[in-house]
């Protein structure tokens, strides 16, 4: 599989990262080395294996379900771009 | 009196509690050599002030006899670690100016337990790198130089490259580090220092801003084992916070130590060889084995036949779960905003994260994106977990026949600033060695262990079964004590 210019635009646009056109034609050929690279993971037999996703056996834990933090608004606030009225601000969305 | 600097963070906490000096002169001798420092550009924040409080507090403790575990030991922090008041940026500019307002589970531990930090140490920019020359705020340069008189600026590693820099160059006595594929012991070898990368869930990480989630753990860089074996008790245990911390006793680990490694069987994985490798490192290598040997090891070859499939299945797994951790850095609720005129919220998300993050970081989040989008997600996410999978039975049925694994660190001695940057994949081959124990949680460490013949530090690493750190550090001082390790960059900064 390798990309072209409207995937790699399409993949950008879904990370939201704003790419120029100069940009997206450097990026084709660098992703498609890395790319074509991950696939030799084909050669590997993953018939009957299970997706490892937790390397260390371990079991998600419950708490009790109680208040244990909160009251910080103005401490989450603090590294805001643009904080109103208690708010975090943002352009207007118009839907 | 002698160099303080030249102390371990052993010969500190030792010499402090007898009386020879006192923290805060130890923590003026670091300050200062931070600030000589500045060429090396090891230190994005420098914390001078927050050293000699801590300092002061352990001076004071002394006169009531009362000590904690680090007191009167300044060290340096990774700045992938959330420092409460200081400026935390994980060498981005997208979080350029955050400034925490909570404190990282990891440095709490170590400032209750009485440590000083002597500032925020430059890094691969959001730990992505094996050179550290991602970082937005310039490239860390490592101490060593080759001996051909070029003076070449050489990569202290990546991506923890202003820790390596720092212990290497005498500025700080041990630092915090992070290891998602390597980036602790790759810079390790690089600098001539050593440094642990715990079983993944020792280390908490709750407030290391994330990079990789299933991958990421911390763990110390210091001058030798035992300072390794300090640091990493202050920083392991349980921690709620973080839903993967593994809720288990901490070991002692300094106390446990010995390098008699009688009885013990040391297996020499048959794959850990790549084209091209120096043969300085083979030869440094089967010395390692000799060590080991001495140290009344058995030796046994083993099998790791997955090895050549880590580093593709991490540049899977590591952009994949990098795409979704990183998602966060909207323009929104901290960091950098950019807003060009007329811009909706769509377009403002788009122009801040082109201009936040740099050309590494948008690489591995797009590979990330394509591997986890509709259509592809089987082909590349779930085989790579599979693979990930063999792996770890690789390593499961290695440790039926022995108790640690000896391999060289990386397949070269570091290289110049420069000199595989235009290749993102030549960098990545970087860590064939240390990947394939991270993506099976293994505790590893890297030991300095000789010199190339242009003068510069090459590692040997040792990985240990899951929980196992004791035997990782055990045969590392094994290795340590018969490399007699004494080399140091001659100071030109």
């Amino acid at each position: 599989m390798s990309v072209d210019a409207t995937t790699v635009r399409k993949i950008a646009s879904l990370a939201r990262i704003a790419v120029s056109d100069t940009e997206v034609d450097a990026m084709v050929p660098e992703l498609n080395n890395i790319l074509g690279w991950i696939e030799q993971l084909g050669e590997v037999d993953t018939d009957g294996v299970a997706p490892l996703a937790a390397v260390i056996p371990n079991h998600l834990r419950l708490r009790d379900d109680v208040v244990t933090d909160g009251n910080i608004r103005d401490q989450i606030l603090k590294n805001a771009p643009q904080a109103e009225h208690g708010f975090f601000a943002v352009p207007k969305v118009i839907e | 009196m002698s160099n303080l600097t030249d102390l371990t963070v052993a010969g500190i906490r030792d010499g402090f509690r007898k009386g020879d000096f006192s923290a805060r002169e130890v923590a003026e001798a670091f300050n200062a050599a931070v600030a000589a420092g500045k060429p090396l550009n090891a230190f994005l924040v420098e914390t001078p002030e927050h050293a000699l409080a801590a300092a002061d507090e352990a001076d004071r403790g002394r006169a009531s006899a009362e000590f904690r575990p680090l007191s009167g030991v300044p060290l340096g922090i990774k700045d992938l670690f959330c420092t409460a008041g200081y400026q935390t940026t994980a060498a981005s500019h997208i979080l350029e100016g955050f400034v925490p307002t909570y404190e990282s589970t990891i440095t709490a531990k170590l400032f209750g337990a009485g440590a000083g930090m002597l500032g925020k140490l430059n890094l691969d920019q959001f730990a992505m790198g094996s050179s550290n020359e991602t970082s937005y705020y310039g490239n860390v340069i490592s101490p060593w130089r080759r001996k051909d008189g070029g003076n070449a600026a050489l990569a202290p590693g990546g991506s923890s490259g202003g820790s390596s820099a720092a212990v290497a160059a005498r500025m700080a006595p041990g630092a915090t580090g992070t290891d998602t594929g390597g980036s602790i012991r790759q810079p390790a070898a690089f600098t001539g220092i050593s440094g642990i990368k715990p079983t993944y869930g020792r280390c908490s990480r709750w407030g290391v801003v994330a990079f990789a989630s299933s991958l990421d753990q911390a763990g110390p860089m210091a001058r030798d084992v035992r300072d390794c074996a300090i640091l990493l008790e202050a920083m392991s245990g349980f921690d709620p916070k973080d839903s993967t911390s593994l809720d288990l006793p901490v070991p002692q680990w300094e106390a446990g130590l010995s390098a008699d490694l009688r009885g013990k069987k040391v297996g020499i994985p048959k794959e850990y060889r790549v084209e091209g490798m120096p043969p300085e490192i083979e030869a440094l290598w089967q010395q390692g084995i000799a060590w080991a040997r001495d140290a009344g090891a058995e030796i046994v070859e083993v099998s790791l036949p997955h090895t050549r499939y880590a580093l593709p299945t991490y540049y899977i797994i590591a952009p994949a779960e990098a795409s979704s951790n990183l998602a966060r850095y909207d323009g929104v609720r901290y960091g950098e905003r950019e807003l060009p005129d007329h811009a909706n919220l769509q377009e403002m998300y788009a122009a801040t994260r082109a201009a936040g993050f740099g050309p590494e970081v948008k690489r591995r989040i797009l590979i990330g994106t394509y591997v986890l989008s509709a259509g592809f997600y089987d082909a590349y996410y779930t085989k790579a977990q599979k693979v990930r999978a063999l792996i770890a039975r690789d390593f499961e049925q290695a440790f039926q026949q022995c108790d640690v694994l000896l391999t060289p660190t990386a397949p070269s001695a570091a290289f110049a600033l420069g000199e595989k940057s235009a290749d993102p994949l030549a960098m990545y081959l970087n860590d064939v060695f240390t990947v394939p124990a991270s993506l099976a949680g293994l505790p590893a460490m890297s030991v300095p262990a000789g010199l190339d013949a242009q003068g510069l530090p090459l590692g040997l690493q040792i990985i240990g079964k899951p929980l196992d750190e004791q035997g990782v550090l055990n045969a590392g001082l094994a290795i340590e004590q018969r490399a007699g390790f004494n080399a140091r960059a001659e100071k030109w900064w």
